[in-house]
């Protein structure tokens, strides 16, 4: 017999309780394993990055209710121009390449965000470059803004778009894409009726004051959203967060700028 | 298929359920079965773990050494978990966004460890397997039977279909908000475990104790 082939039938009859065998055994068995997870990982990354795109598409797409069962959504979404924004110029960038620049990743990035200090959406760091959608009209002219929104609820992080009249002011939807609020209470910010709700309201009064509130007590008409019932804290997390987000720290300067024409 | 076969598939169905009566793998059932869509994701996913990872550690239990098996069964199970959650993940996102975290519990979850343990550590291959698919679709029956009174009830609907409009769409069905929590799967499964017991009365418990009376002394 062959040198090799001694050690081989050697190892076959080691006892399969032994050191040497037991230490095998685990050793290729993760090598077999990690070798199976990471090809998984690595083949269907591809589809389900693809997946994320469309998903968040649809979403823009909903929010400027333009979307119905069976549309193309890439298609659909061609009519969406996303441009990025400079928060603390409140203008158009052209630093970044909209369709790649990712404003999670840049939530983390100190070079391109801010800690904040007053933070009522509870998001810790803000972006200072946040990729907005422009929807433009058949003849070139402005139709709606859609401008991505998030802040903390009750569990979880909410990430959304608000969609907004040409003027900057007027609402015209609101949806979240992403969160993980209690099913049937928190998570009733999906029920299509309590989102209807949002249309056409106006998020400052005539003298520029943010006045837009999710309450359980109407003040304003024009200002109000209906809170949710038993989901008080979802719903003081939206009312913040959309407060942040309009406010001087989210992207009034921009929508201003928007409107007289100097982004 | 023979007749043990047949019986490994069709044992944990009722007879020997592993939810009713080994009262295995309540967690996980208690949070994904709000709506039916997302129960029909997660059972398809605990067969398929449950069948396979039966399988390969049946095929491997002559050489798995004793004092890391459970180690290894994890690593196969775990392997598996992952397999399936990046398939959901490519295949079924918007379902892979409502199961979260809970594919990944699969991992933990009793009846797939119980039986690798207790089954496919002392079995053939195949047979392994059958009886990894049939604890499979044990858990899944009950899944299915909790979240159809659920979303039934709770939202009115059934595979997200309305069978009953509810009030705010503006139907006249009022939906029980407590059935879409979780603790109304604890009451439903309870109630289940009851009506299987009170037909099948050799799955009752023997008791552990009795309370004695004085004169008995």
């Amino acid at each position: 017999m062959s040198k090799p082939n001694n050690i081989l039938t050697k190892f076959k009859n080691m006892p399969v309780d032994g050191m040497t065998k037991t230490l095998f055994v685990a050793i290729t068995l993760c090598l077999v394993c990690s070798m199976v997870v990471s090809f998984a990982a690595v083949n269907l990354k591809e589809i389900q990055e693809v997946n994320k795109a469309v998903d968040k598409q649809k979403n823009i797409l909903q929010v400027a209710g333009l979307y119905y069962d069976g549309i193309d959504v890439k298609k659909a979404f061609s009519s969406f121009e996303p441009i990025v924004v400079d928060l603390n110029q409140g203008k158009f960038t052209n630093r970044f390449d909209p369709l790649t620049f990712d404003d999670r990743k840049a939530a983390q990035d100190p070079q391109l965000s801010i800690s904040l200090k007053e933070d009522p959406a509870s998001i810790g760091r803000r972006t200072n470059f946040a990729t907005v959608y422009l929807l433009k009209k058949e003849d070139g002219s402005l139709d709606k803004v859609i401008l991505p929104i998030h802040g903390y609820g009750l569990w979880s992080t909410l990430y959304g778009f608000i969609a907004l009249e040409k003027n900057g002011n007027d609402i015209f939807g609101l949806q979240f894409y992403q969160h993980a609020e209690t099913p049937g209470l928190g998570a009733e910010v999906d029920n299509p009726k309590w989102k209807a709700q949002w249309k056409g309201k106006k998020i400052n009064n005539d003298s520029g004051e943010l006045m837009i509130t999710v309450a359980k007590t109407q003040k304003y008409k024009d200002h109000h959203i209906d809170a949710l019932a038993g989901a008080t804290l979802t719903s003081n997390g939206v009312d913040n967060l959309v407060k942040f987000w309009m406010g001087e720290a989210g992207f009034k300067k921009f929508l201003t700028n928007l409107q007289n024409g100097a982004a | 298929m023979s007749q043990t076969r047949k019986q490994l598939l069709t044992d944990p169905l009722v007879d020997n359920n592993p939810i009713t009566l080994q009262v295995l793998g309540i967690c996980s059932a208690l949070a994904v079965t709000s709506s039916l869509n997302v129960a029909f994701v997660m059972s398809l996913a605990v067969i398929a773990v449950c069948g396979f990872s039966s399988l390969f550690i049946s095929f491997l239990r002559h050489y798995i050494p004793n004092s890391i098996r459970i180690i290894v069964q994890m690593v196969i199970i775990a392997s598996l978990v992952i397999l399936v959650d990046q398939i959901i993940k490519a295949y079924a996102y918007e379902i892979s966004k409502t199961l979260s975290v809970f594919v990944g519990l699969i991992i933990t979850n009793c009846i797939v460890m119980g039986r690798a343990e207790a089954f496919a550590m002392k079995n053939k291959p195949f047979e392994s397997f059958v009886d990894g698919v049939g604890n499979g679709l044990g858990y899944s029956l009950l899944l299915m039977s909790v979240g159809v009174i659920r979303e039934l009830f709770g939202s009115g609907s059934l595979f997200g279909i309305m069978i009953f409009e509810p009030v705010s769409n503006g139907g006249w069905y009022v939906p029980n908000g407590l059935l879409l929590l979780p603790p109304s799967a604890f009451f439903i499964i309870g109630f289940i475990i009851w009506g299987v017991r009170t037909w099948k009365k050799s799955q009752v418990e023997a008791r552990e104790y009795k309370i004695q009376t004085l004169e008995e002394h």
